[in-house]
């Protein structure tokens, strides 16, 4: 007769799923009190005249309006010169460039670049743009900064998101007679968009809660008015609270605190976005 | 070879086999002639010097085993071969006497000409029933405001899924039958008027109902379009074909009517091959 009877669990299971377990729970529960004690120390700072007051040496006077300010601006800036250079580097490679030594060299640089750490991006940037362009600490100048340290991520979610176009597709569309471009536009753009999308924002937001390179770009770190211009000089969120940490006094950690609590709704919002297009798009698709 | 077409072309018309009552044919279709046509793929040669002459407004099936070239052979007749990677064509192929390999030819105002339907049903993901039947106008610049409509239900009816579909032309092309999908593919090739209509295997994803309903449709296509089809299905070129091309090894082995070629072939290996002693 087979036996039907369940047998007992081994021991290595056991000893797995617990390992598992606790590699889910340890990094959450880290999380979660990090949280919970960022937000309970901000929380009772945080109202509308603190988010829309300039600094102040009077720690409870002092707001953050021109450090969210120049953030969103910051970002958007960004995103208009990294978003169409990243998503037509990535067309290019996946659609023309033919798949030669060069290519596999471009491939290898690409993904080696998404990891370089975004100090060294800050140096590049500091001799480029703020040097040698005599952009000088101006918005562009960080802008620009932070375009490099995205693109990487964004050509790399780019890529991944035209090869999911299937082949068949493409040879539908120049089977009627489509130019390369007209198949792209027609075809490939709309199909990879969701991708494109989701991973512009997800690097976006990495570029929102960015400090060291616009530090070495020389992002002012106390500032009255509002960025005017891209030649503007201007602060962020992190520099700001960056500040406000490395002031000794208490009340100042406590505006650091609700500058934190602020930065991480911020990029909560970002990434509920890139969700929500993604969501859309996908369910257009089907 | 040519002589013999022309004398039996009249006799088809005529319906002298039973296999091929009722197929039209259409005198002033745009003829097609290969010349010694190479085809590599890398340092794999696929196609071997292939001559032979396609008669305008006719079907001409193409049948062999797998990895004998058909496929190659047709793509090559709309310029598709060249696409993929390390892939070269040599020698010379005429449409209506045109070189269509001579520089000065574009070959996507030539796939204008020559339109293509594949082996797996392709509708375009992101657009609706509308929006595919358009889809080749719109990328090539062509679509006029106002024509839009008339195009859609000329193409969709000339494709025989116009009543299938005419109250859900804003849904999904994804949401239909397979064999409505291969449908709304040959709608969408018919939308930019061709001439030459290329079928590589349009049957090979379908169940045997959504089959014949292909076949019933080229039987109505037949004449108003020359149409090359490639197919494993033997029984198939008998039924839709006017003539019938036997490949082996990327080599031409046999051309000749459908009748013909099924009743009284030239070639052993043409016999061995209709008689599945291979394959």
């Amino acid at each position: 007769m087979i036996a039907m009877r369940r047998r007992s669990v081994p021991v290595g299971e056991i000893v797995f799923r617990a390992l598992c377990l606790g590699a889910v729970v340890v990094p959450l529960v880290a999380l979660v009190a990090l949280l919970v004690a960022v937000i309970a120390e901000g929380v009772g700072r945080l109202d509308a005249d603190f988010v829309m007051r300039f600094p102040s040496r009077i720690a409870s006077a002092a707001g953050i309006l021109p450090a969210l300010a120049g953030s969103i601006a910051l970002v958007l800036l960004t995103m208009l010169i990294a978003v169409p250079v990243a998503v037509g580097s990535a067309l290019y490679l996946e659609e023309y460039g033919n798949r030669g030594r060069f290519a596999g060299v471009i491939e290898v640089n690409i993904t080696n670049l998404a990891g370089v750490p975004s100090v060294i991006y800050g140096l590049l940037g500091l001799e480029i743009f703020v040097r040698f362009l005599a952009l000088r600490q101006s918005l562009i100048a960080g802008a620009l900064t932070l375009s490099l340290l995205v693109m990487p991520v964004i050509i790399t979610a780019s890529r991944e998101s035209i090869r999911t176009v299937p082949n068949a597709l493409r040879e539908a569309a120049l089977g009627m007679g489509a130019t390369r471009w007209s198949m792209v536009r027609g075809v490939v753009l709309p199909m990879a968009a969701p991708g494109m999308i989701t991973g512009s924002i997800l690097a976006l937001s990495r570029a929102f809660g960015e400090s060291a390179p616009l530090i070495i770009v020389g992002a002012a770190t106390f500032i009255t008015f509002l960025p005017n211009g891209v030649m503007s000089s201007y602060s962020t969120l992190p520099i700001q609270i960056f500040n406000w940490v490395s002031r000794p006094h208490e009340a100042f950690q406590t505006n650091a605190a609700a500058g934190i609590v602020v930065l991480l709704a911020a990029v909560l919002c970002l990434n509920a976005v890139a969700v929500l297009v993604r969501h859309r798009l996908q369910r257009r698709r089907n | 070879m040519e002589s013999e077409q022309e004398q039996e072309a009249g006799a088809l018309g005529m319906a002298s086999g039973s296999v091929l009552r009722g197929l039209p044919t259409g005198a002033d279709g745009t003829s097609i002639e290969a010349l010694g046509l190479n085809a590599y793929y890398g340092q794999k040669q696929v196609l071997r010097e292939v001559s032979m002459k396609i008669r305008g407004g006719c079907v001409t099936a193409v049948i062999g085993p797998s990895g004998c070239g058909k496929s190659t052979f047709i793509r090559c007749l709309n310029r598709m071969h060249e696409l993929g990677a390390g892939a070269r064509v040599t020698g010379r192929v005429a449409l209506d006497g045109q070189d269509i390999y001579a520089p000065t030819v574009d070959p996507a105002l030539l796939r204008r000409r020559v339109g293509m339907v594949f082996q797996e049903p392709n509708p375009f993901p992101t657009m609706n029933i509308r929006d595919n039947v358009l889809s080749g106008l719109a990328m090539t610049g062509r679509l006029a405001a106002g024509q839009a409509d008339e195009i859609v239900e000329r193409s969709l009816r000339a494709a025989a899924l116009w009543e299938e579909v005419r109250d859900k032309l804003k849904e999904p092309g994804l949401g239909l039958s397979g064999g409505q999908q291969q449908r709304l593919c040959i709608a969408r090739a018919l939308a930019v008027e061709p001439d030459v209509l290329l079928m590589d295997e349009p049957c090979s994803a379908l169940d045997p109902i959504a089959t014949a309903r292909i076949e019933e449709l080229i039987h109505t296509l037949a004449g108003k379009f020359t149409i090359v089809i490639v197919t494993h299905n033997m029984q198939q070129a008998a039924r839709v074909s006017h003539d019938t091309a036997f490949f082996l090894g990327g080599a031409l082995v046999e051309l000749a009517p459908t009748n013909r070629l099924f009743t009284s072939p030239r070639d052993s290996r043409t016999e061995d091959y209709i008689t599945g002693k291979f394959g």
